[in-house]
């Protein structure tokens, strides 16, 4: 992947991407406000949702073996993973144990991390998404860009024509008279996915949470795909990411308050399953969790970077950045878009790639994500750390960490700085009101943003010849 | 050494600086709203339950026969799949009335398939607790609310509901529910805005959701 500033650039020429998002991240923002008023006390409710993350990340091992403890007395299988390939290697076992080539699936974005749909089309399993937008990304050939609304870069032409094109090739074909009315399409992929959902053998699904004093697990949805995964097959295999776990069933009081207010901006999502292991007589028999880490010891051991597990995956950060509303999900180049991407992703991945080493600084540091996080994350001092950890790495040879040097000696005489002013508003003077567009030296820097003009006359100078009587 | 042992191990290394006790955030704060009366949460789960366009119908416990007749008429269903331990003097009527009441087992004995399932156009099941400020029901599919998939494969779902049952808010609810039990819970009909961002009722699950409310 490109760095983010490299990738950036692209997508904001993407004038229809720009605008769709902006319409998105706009609506989503508002609904989030008028439902978030309506509770009187929203700060507890947020301290409330940040301790019992907090309480389950600082005591993790004891609350990981609780839960496994649980599933297991109630009939399902725990398993553990210790990366991508290991959870992968697990999951396409069980598919084979059960003789199946294909599985329907309900959105997980820890699927997405680890890459399984491409590991079980390697070895001939078809995958199913069957969340609508998921649907239209697979079928499109594409990659989500929204953690809630993952295909909000199409609009609903682009997705008549995906869906005329792609259907025919894996199941039931759209309707010849297909319109772009959302009804019409929701319908066409109602109609394509109920064969699958009807002849599954295996499920995959993912969990909002899991309780460990109860062993239960929920996935929160809208469209009713989950229930289907959730119930209709024999066997359900569930893949945890280790953060997910809540202490206490009661827990889920604030949870289930926090999450769909600050998600999509509804007092209540239309649908919430939980289950506890295995139900004789109602849903799967053979129930499977695989409880994966996959980078999550890793940030959990940075104890500043650690309160980045608490994210419930709400995607309210995203619809409040002015940084994301113009680039879009892609430039982030991973499954975590946004402001919780830019330092999840290197937190998970280390900084060691060009795009890890670039998210820190794909922000304006406005704080608007603080504000809006349900959990109380504070992204603003993460990114700020993360910056620290990209520019040690460098070891004080990049231009950044130059430039803080010239800048600090320049700042630690006013004599200096008063000299650097006069040489700013100089080349204010030359300049005019042309726009900056690259500074050479700076070209990393300049790669995303356009530089001010500096203005003609210093604060000092301007001081100095409007004040001139009073001194 | 076992993945579960080595992740264990990186998790018990990786929180080595931690020095509270396990548990030691005390109880968990009080977040719930609070009710001015009984009448008043009744009244903000209707008002919820309508705005997520659900169908609401308040009726006298006499009056439940009727008001669950005609939604199902209201909704076009002509064979319905109930629940065995529904409440039967709410469905007797209804054998009357043309619509054919389907019970949850094939002639053999055993539950229902879900392509059985998919051939049939309503469900009417009972409730587990009501959620005013949210606008939920939630099952927790005991017999007179069926196994999972009944409330899901047809198209038409109408919850009967006991005032009573309601709650004013989110965690009231969730002290109530028994989490050894499958839970479902259920605001407004299937929906989805993936598309532009327009809400569409019903992709997956029932596309019509009536909630019926008796009260006393």
């Amino acid at each position: 992947m490109p760095s983010f500033q490299r990738a950036a650039r692209d997508a904001l020429a993407n004038t229809q991407q720009r605008r769709n998002l902006a319409h998105a991240t706009a609506t989503i923002r508002a609904k989030r406000e008028r439902v978030v008023g309506e509770v009187d006390r929203w700060e507890d409710l947020r301290v409330a949702g940040a301790e019992a993350k907090d309480e389950a990340l600082h005591h993790l091992p004891d609350y990981l073996e609780q839960l496994e403890a649980n599933l297991t007395a109630r009939g399902a299988t725990v398993h553990w993973a210790r990366d991508a390939d290991e959870a992968n290697a697990i999951v396409l076992g069980l598919i084979r144990d059960k003789g199946a080539d294909e599985v329907v699936k309900v959105k997980s974005m820890l699927t997405q991390e680890i890459e399984l749909n491409e590991r079980l089309e390697e070895a001939g399993i078809h995958a199913w998404e069957t969340d609508l937008a998921e649907l239209i990304v697979q079928l499109g050939h594409d990659r989500p860009s929204h953690i809630l609304v993952p295909a909000i870069h199409r609009n609903r032409a682009e997705i008549r024509e995906i869906f005329l094109r792609e259907m025919g090739s894996v199941g039931r074909p759209a309707p010849k008279d297909l319109t772009d009315e959302p009804a019409k399409l929701a319908e066409a992929a109602r109609l394509h996915l109920r064969e699958k959902f009807l002849r599954a053998k295996v499920a995959i699904s993912g969990a909002n949470f899991a309780v460990a004093d109860t062993g239960t697990l929920v996935v929160v949805e809208s469209e009713g795909n989950g229930r289907m995964c959730l119930t209709l097959p024999e066997t359900l295999i569930s893949l945890v990411g280790v953060e997910k776990v809540l202490p206490t069933f009661a827990d889920l009081g604030p949870m289930l308050q926090l999450l769909p207010r600050s998600s999509t901006g509804e007092r209540m999502n239309p649908y919430t399953s939980m289950w506890t292991g295995v139900t004789p007589g109602d849903g799967p028999q053979e129930v499977h969790v695989v409880l994966v880490d996959n980078g999550r010891s890793r940030v959990l051991a940075d104890e500043v970077g650690r309160q980045a597990l608490r994210c419930i995956r709400c995607s309210a950060c995203l619809n409040v950045c002015p940084v994301y509303e113009r680039a879009g999900g892609h430039a982030y180049g991973s499954v975590y878009p946004g402001p919780i991407g830019a330092v999840l992703n290197p937190l998970l991945r280390g900084t060691g790639s060009e795009v890890d080493k670039s998210l820190p600084y794909a922000s304006s540091l406005c704080g608007a994500c603080f504000e809006a996080c349900p959990v109380r994350i504070d992204i603003p001092q993460l990114l700020v750390h993360m910056r620290t950890q990209v520019v040690d790495e460098a070891s004080g040879r990049s231009p950044e960490a130059l430039g803080m040097k010239a800048a600090a000696w320049t700042f630690a005489d006013h004599r200096r700085l008063e000299t650097a002013q006069r040489a700013s508003s100089l080349s204010g003077r030359l300049l005019g009101n042309r726009t900056v567009r690259s500074v050479p030296g700076l070209g990393a820097w300049t790669q995303a943003r356009d530089v001010p003009t500096p203005p003609k006359e210093t604060f000092r100078q301007w001081w100095r010849r409007t004040h001139e009587d009073e001194s | 050494m076992s993945a579960r042992e080595e992740i264990l191990a990186r998790l018990r290394a990786a929180t080595r600086d931690v020095t509270t006790q396990q548990g030691a955030r005390g109880e968990l704060a009080v977040t719930a709203a609070s009710a001015e009366s009984p009448a008043r949460t009744l009244e903000l789960f209707v008002h919820n339950v309508a705005d997520y366009r659900a169908r609401v119908e308040r009726c006298s416990p006499g009056d439940v026969a009727t008001s669950i007749a005609a939604a199902l008429v209201r909704g076009g269903a002509h064979r319905v799949v109930v629940p065995d331990g529904l409440d039967a003097s709410w469905i007797a009527p209804l054998r009357d009335s043309g619509i054919r009441l389907v019970p949850d087992r094939a002639d053999d004995g055993r539950p229902l398939s879900s392509a059985e399932l998919d051939e049939v156009d309503a469900v009417v099941t009972a409730a587990r607790v009501g959620i005013a400020t949210t606008g939920t029901i939630v099952l927790d599919h005991d017999t007179d609310q069926g196994r999972r998939v009944l409330s899901l494969v047809p198209d038409q779902h109408v919850c009967v509901i006991r005032a009573d049952r309601v709650v004013h808010d989110v965690p009231d609810a969730v002290s109530l529910l028994d989490p050894l039990r499958p839970l479902t819970w259920i605001s407004g009909p299937s929906a989805t805005s993936d598309i532009e961002l327009d809400r569409v009722e019903g992709v997956h699950g029932p596309r019509i959701l009536d909630v019926i409310v008796i009260e006393p």
